[in-house]
C-alpha cells in the first residue's frame, strides 16, 4: 500500500512539455541586444612566469571592444580556499589557464583577436603527477598560499604543494595491526576524468550604467555565483544579479564559480553591452574543471574471524592548478574513508596535493567514487585471500545501527541500511549456476554524505494566485535530476492539489528568488523538499485558520474537523466545503468584510546537529546531514582475444528514505550506472606526460558511453529506511548511483578471468595485456 | 560573397542571404531564431543538433546552409506542440526519458530519421541509429523505451508503415 497521494508516484516532469518540443530556453538560446562575443587567451604551458602581456595587436583587431588581462582583477576567488584570481596574472598553472580575454562583435573577431595577444612566458619545471607534487623540493605550483583566505576547516600547509590534509585516527591502528594474522596492503589510481555535460559551460554578462552586474549562467547555484562574484570584485551583493536558465547537465561541473568572473570582467569594460562567453567542446575538457586524480593506498588488517580490525586509508588528490572547490571533496573523501564499512582501528589521510594539471573540483560523487574504486577492490582482495564469499565479508564487515563510522558517529536505524541494499542486490543476481571461463560477476557497495558546509540552506517561497494555482519559488535548480517536479509532489501532498494547478519557477535569479547555497552534494531533495514541505503546511494552517474563522468554528477544534481535499477545506460535522479560490485572497463574508489575506509562506530548511570535526583526529558524533548507501552488482562476459568487457547485467539498489517519483528515481538510476560504466571502462583526459597539454579534447578521443555501450540489461530497487529529518523520509541518492560501478566491474573482472585492474578506467588494451601477463606467469 | 538560399523549414518558405561558410545550425538557431537545435560540439560527434533534411537526420553543424538551398528542413520546432503532441515527444515524458533536456531534441530527430526508414526498429537497431547521440544523463534506457512506446504509437497511428 502507498502511504501518500503524490509523494510515491511518478507524476510526469513539470518542465518536460518544454524540453520535448524544443521550446526549453538554456544559456545559449537567449538574444541580447548589441551583445558581443568572447574569447580567451589561454597558457599553453603547464608552469612558466607571465613576465608581460601586450595587447596592441589584439586591440586593433576591427571590432575589438574590449581586452582585458590579470593586472586589471587582483582579487582572488575560490569557494573555499581563495587561490585563483580571474586571469593569470604572474604565473600560469596548466595549460589552459586563462591569461587575457577579448570582447568583440563577432566570434571570429573575438577568436582572431585572442591569437594576437602576445604573452611573454617564462616556462618553469612543472608538476605533472601527484607523486612529483609531494616530493620533497617539488615546484610550488602556489608560493604564495600562506597568504590566501581559506576556511578554518581547510588545512593548506604553505611551503609544499599541500592544499588540504585531513586526518582520520579511531582507536589504536598501528597496535591493531600488529595483532592482525592477514596484512593485505595495494593501491590504485584513478585519472582525471571530465563531466562532460552536454551543454558546454556558458555565461552572459551585463554591467549597466549604474555599475549593476547582471550574469545569465548555467550554473548550479546562482547564489554561491553572485557571492564568490561579489568576493572577486569586491562588489556588493545588491549589486549583482545571477540569473540561471534551463542548465544543460551539470554533475558537479558547473558548481560553485566557473566563467561567469571572465565575462564579467570583459563586461565592465563594454559600457553596458552584453558579453556572451560559450567554451568550446575542446576548452570544456581541460579548461573548465574536473574531476581530481586520486592514488590511493591501503592496509587492511583482518583478524581469525574474517572481522576487519585494523584499515590503513591513505588518499593522495590530484587537485590541478587550483583547489578553491576540491579542497572540500579531500575532506569529504576523508571523513567517508571507510566507506561502506566499520572498521574499529583507522588511520586515514586525504591529503590534497596542487599539480599542473587541469583544475580539479566537484564531480558527481565528490571523490566517493574514486575512493570506492579503492576500498571496494580492497575489500574483495581481502574476501578472496581469506576464503570468504565477498558478498559475505562485505555483510561481516559493513556498517550497520549500533556500529561506528571512521569518524566514530555512531549509526542508527534511521541511518539507512547497508545491508539491506547488498541482500538485495544478492537476491537480485541471483543465484551462481556453475562457473563459465571469462563470464565473472562483482559487487561493490557505496555511501556518500551531502559534503556541504553545516550551515547551508535552502529556502522556497510558496504563494497562491487568485485561481488557487500555487507558485513555487526555489533557487535550487533543475539541471535534469527533477528537483522542480519533486519539489511539486511535496506542495501537492501536503494541499492536496492537483500537479496541474502548480507551477514551479525554475529560472533562479538572486533579485527575486529565495536563497539556495548550492545545487550539489544530492542535497536538494532532502533540503528544498523539507523547506517546501513546511511552507506547504503553513499554507494549510493559513487555509484551515481561515475557513475556521469562516464558519464560526474554534481554532482549537479545527484541525479535528477540518481537512484539505479536491482544492477545498471541507469541515467533517457539517459537510461544508470552501474552495481554495474563495479563501487565498482572503475570505470575504456576506456583508463584504474580508479576513485573511493572499495565502504565501516563505520557509528555510537548515540540517540541525552538525558539528565540526576534531582537527586532529575527525572525531565526531554527526558530521553530516544524512548518509546514503547503496550496492551494485555486475555480470560481465571478458573476450579473451580482444580483452572487451561486455556488461550483461547490471542491478543496483540504494536504501533513499523514500521513493519520490518512481520514474524519476530510475533515471537518476540508470544514468549514473551508466556515467559509472563511463569512467570505468572508458574515460580518462590525457596530458601529454612532457608538456601537459591534453591529448584527447574532443567527443573524436574521448569517448563517454552511447546506446550502444549500456548494459544489456539494468535493474534499479530501492530500499525505503525512512531518514528521521527527511522531507517524508527521503534522503539524497542523485550522485550515488555511479559511485560504485567501476569497483563492481573490476570485481567482476577478477571473477571472470583472475585479473586485477589497479588503475581506472578498465580498457580492452588494460585487460588484454594483464590477461597476457598472467599467461606468461602461469607459464613460468 | 553572399548566397540567396529558399529553403523550406518546418513547412514555411525561408528566403535568406548567407555566408558560405555559416552552417545550417548557426543559421536555424541564428537567422531564424530556431534554437530548439542545440550546439554540444560543432563537430558532428554529440547529435545535439540534429534535424531533418528531407527526412533523413543530418547534424547541423556539419551542413552549411548554401547546401539546403531548395531542401526541406524540419526541426524539433516543426515536430508537435503542447497542444499537438507527436506520439514519439509523449513518449519520451511518459517514459521519463528526459532529463537535462539538451540532448533530447536531437534524440528526437534522429529517431524520427530512423522510423521513417525502419518503423519497427529492434532495440539493437535502435542503439545504432542513436551511437551518434551523446546523452550523459539518462543512461539511454528509458529514451530507447520510449523510442519503441513511440514507434508503435506511430504505426497504430498510420504515421508510419
Amino acid at each position: 500500500m502507498r502511504k501518500h497521494n503524490v509523494v510515491g508516484h511518478a507524476p510526469l516532469r513539470v518542465d518536460g512539455l518544454e524540453k520535448v518540443t524544443g521550446a526549453a530556453l538554456y544559456t545559449g538560446d537567449l538574444k541580447f541586444p548589441r551583445m558581443l562575443h568572447a574569447h580567451v587567451v589561454r597558457s599553453p604551458h603547464a608552469h612558466a612566469i607571465v613576465r608581460g602581456v601586450n595587447v596592441e595587436k589584439a586591440k586593433a583587431v576591427p571590432g575589438v571592444r574590449a581586452v582585458v588581462t590579470g593586472r586589471d582583477f587582483p582579487l582572488h576567488t575560490g569557494i573555499y580556499l581563495k587561490d585563483q584570481t580571474i586571469f593569470a596574472i604572474d604565473r600560469v598553472r596548466f595549460v589552459g589557464d586563462p591569461v587575457a580575454a577579448v570582447a568583440a562583435e563577432t566570434p571570429e573577431a573575438a577568436m582572431e583577436a585572442a591569437r594576437l595577444v602576445e604573452v611573454d612566458y617564462e616556462p618553469l619545471p612543472a608538476v605533472l603527477s601527484v607523486l612529483d607534487g609531494i616530493k620533497e623540493g617539488a615546484p610550488l605550483v602556489h608560493p604564495d598560499m600562506g597568504k590566501y583566505t581559506v576556511e578554518s576547516w581547510i588545512t593548506p600547509k604553505p611551503g609544499t604543494n599541500i592544499c588540504n590534509h585531513l586526518k582520520v585516527r579511531k582507536g589504536d591502528y598501528e597496535g591493531a595491526l600488529k595483532k592482525c594474522k592477514h596484512v593485505i596492503e595495494n593501491t590504485f589510481t584513478v585519472p582525471q576524468v571530465q563531466h562532460v555535460p552536454m551543454e558546454p559551460h556558458i555565461v552572459v554578462a551585463r554591467v549597466d550604467q549604474s555599475g549593476r552586474v547582471e550574469v545569465h549562467t548555467s550554473a548550479q547555484s546562482p547564489f554561491t555565483v553572485r557571492h564568490l562574484l561579489c568576493a572577486c570584485f569586491g562588489l556588493s551583493h545588491g549589486d549583482v544579479e545571477v540569473i540561471v536558465p534551463t542548465v544543460g547537465g551539470g554533475f558537479g561541473g558547473k558548481a560553485g564559480i566557473n566563467l561567469e568572473p571572465i565575462a564579467v570582467a570583459l563586461a565592465m569594460r563594454t559600457n553596458g553591452r552584453p558579453v556572451k562567453f560559450a567554451v568550446t567542446r575542446s576548452e570544456e575538457f581541460y579548461a573548465t574543471v574536473v574531476r581530481q586524480g586520486l592514488t590511493a593506498t591501503l592496509v587492511s588488517g583482518v583478524d581469525e574471524s574474517g572481522r576487519i580490525q585494523a584499515q590503513k586509508l591513505h588518499y593522495l588528490w590530484d587537485c590541478g592548478g587550483y583547489g578553491g572547490y576540491g579542497v572540500n571533496v579531500v575532506r569529504a573523501a576523508g571523513y567517508t574513508c571507510g566507506g561502506s564499512y566499520s572498521f574499529p582501528n583507522v588511520q586515514g589521510d586525504s591529503i590534497g596535493v596542487y599539480t599542473n594539471r587541469p583544475v580539479g573540483s566537484a564531480y558527481r560523487g565528490f571523490g566517493m567514487q574514486e575512493i570506492h574504486w579503492a576500498l571496494e577492490q580492497q575489500m574483495d582482495r581481502v574476501a578472496h585471500e581469506l576464503g570468504i564469499d565477498p558478498v559475505e565479508f562485505r555483510l561481516i564487515n559493513c556498517l550497520k545501527p549500533g556500529r561506528t563510522t571512521v569518524t566514530g558517529q555512531v549509526l542508527e536505524e534511521g541511518s539507512g541500511r547497508i545491508d539491506l541494499c547488498i541482500e538485495e542486490v544478492k537476491k537480485a543476481m541471483g543465484p551462481r549456476g556453475d562457473k563459465v571461463p571469462f563470464k565473472g560477476r562483482g559487487v561493490a557497495c557505496a555511501v556518500k554524505a551531502p559534503a556541504m558546509p553545516n550551515n547551508a540552506a535552502s529556502s522556497v517561497l510558496l504563494k497562491f494566485a487568485e485561481d488557487e494555482t500555487l507558485e513555487i519559488l526555489i533557487s535550487g535548480t533543475d539541471m535534469g535530476q527533477g528537483l522542480a517536479t519533486v519539489s511539486a509532489q511535496y506542495a501537492a501532498e501536503v494541499l492536496r492539489l492537483p500537479m496541474d494547478k502548480i507551477r514551479v519557477r525554475m529560472r533562479p535569479r538572486t533579485d527575486l528568488s529565495p536563497y539556495d547555497w548550492q545545487t550539489v552534494a544530492s542535497r536538494q531533495t532532502f533540503a528544498t523538499g523539507n523547506a517546501v514541505l513546511k511552507a506547504a503546511e503553513d499554507c494549510k494552517r493559513q487555509l484551515i485558520d481561515m475557513a475556521a474563522e469562516a464558519w464560526g468554528i474554534n481554532a482549537s477544534d479545527a484541525d479535528a474537523r477540518l481537512y484539505l481535499e479536491d482544492c477545498k477545506v471541507h469541515d467533517r460535522e457539517s459537510g461544508r466545503a470552501l474552495t481554495y479560490e474563495s479563501l487565498v485572497m482572503g475570505y470575504q463574508f456576506s456583508d463584504g468584510h474580508t479576513i485573511g489575506g493572499p495565502v504565501a509562506s516563505a520557509k528555510s530548511f537548515v540540517p540541525e546537529g552538525l558539528l565540526f570535526l576534531d582537527p586532529e583526529t575527525s572525531q565526531c558524533s554527526k558530521p553530516v546531514a544524512t548518509w546514503t548507501f547503496g550496492t551494485q552488482g555486475v555480470d560481465i562476459t571478458v573476450d579473451p582475444d580482444t580483452g572487451a568487457v561486455t556488461i550483461d547485467r547490471l542491478v543496483a539498489c540504494y536504501d533513499v528514505g523514500q521513493v519520490v517519483n518512481p520514474g524519476m528515481i530510475r533515471g537518476q538510476a540508470f544514468g549514473g550506472m551508466v556515467q559509472g560504466v563511463g569512467t570505468g571502462t572508458m574515460e580518462e583526459l590525457v596530458l601529454d606526460p612532457v608538456t601537459g597539454a591534453p591529448k584527447n579534447a574532443s567527443f573524436m578521443d574521448y569517448k563517454i558511453p552511447t546506446a550502444l555501450d549500456i548494459p544489456t540489461e539494468m535493474e534499479a530497487s530501492f530500499v525505503e529506511t525512512p531518514q528521521p529529518d527527511g522531507p517524508l523520509g527521503a534522503r539524497g541518492v542523485g550522485e550515488h548511483t555511479m559511485i560504485p560501478t567501476p569497483a563492481a566491474i573490476a570485481n567482476a573482472l577478477y571473477d571472470a578471468c583472475g585479473i586485477r585492474l589497479d588503475s581506472m578506467p578498465i580498457t580492452a588494451e588494460k585487460v588484454l595485456a594483464a590477461l597476457k601477463a598472467k599467461k606468461e606467469g602461469e607459464k613460468k | 560573397m553572399r548566397h540567396n538560399i529558399s529553403v523550406r523549414v518546418n513547412g514555411m518558405v525561408e528566403e535568406h542571404e548567407v555566408e558560405p561558410h555559416v552552417s545550417l545550425l548557426t543559421f536555424l538557431r541564428e537567422t531564424l531564431d530556431l534554437t530548439g537545435a542545440k550546439e554540444g560540439c560543432n563537430e558532428g560527434e554529440c547529435g545535439s543538433c540534429m534535424v531533418l533534411l528531407d527526412g533523413k537526420a543530418v547534424n547541423a553543424c556539419l551542413t552549411l546552409a548554401v547546401e539546403v538551398d531548395g531542401h526541406e528542413i524540419t526541426t524539433i520546432e516543426g515536430v508537435g506542440d503542447a497542444k499537438r503532441l507527436h506520439p514519439l515527444q509523449s513518449a519520451f515524458l511518459k517514459n521519463h526519458a528526459v532529463q537535462c533536456g539538451f540532448c533530447t531534441p536531437g534524440m528526437i530527430m534522429t529517431t524520427l530519421g530512423l522510423i521513417a526508414e525502419n518503423p519497427a526498429p529492434t532495440e539493437q537497431e535502435i542503439k545504432v541509429a542513436l551511437a551518434g547521440n551523446l546523452c550523459r544523463c539518462t543512461g539511454y534506457r528509458q529514451i530507447i523505451d520510449a523510442i519503441q512506446e513511440g514507434a508503435e504509437a506511430m504505426r497504430q497511428e498510420g504515421s508510419v508503415k
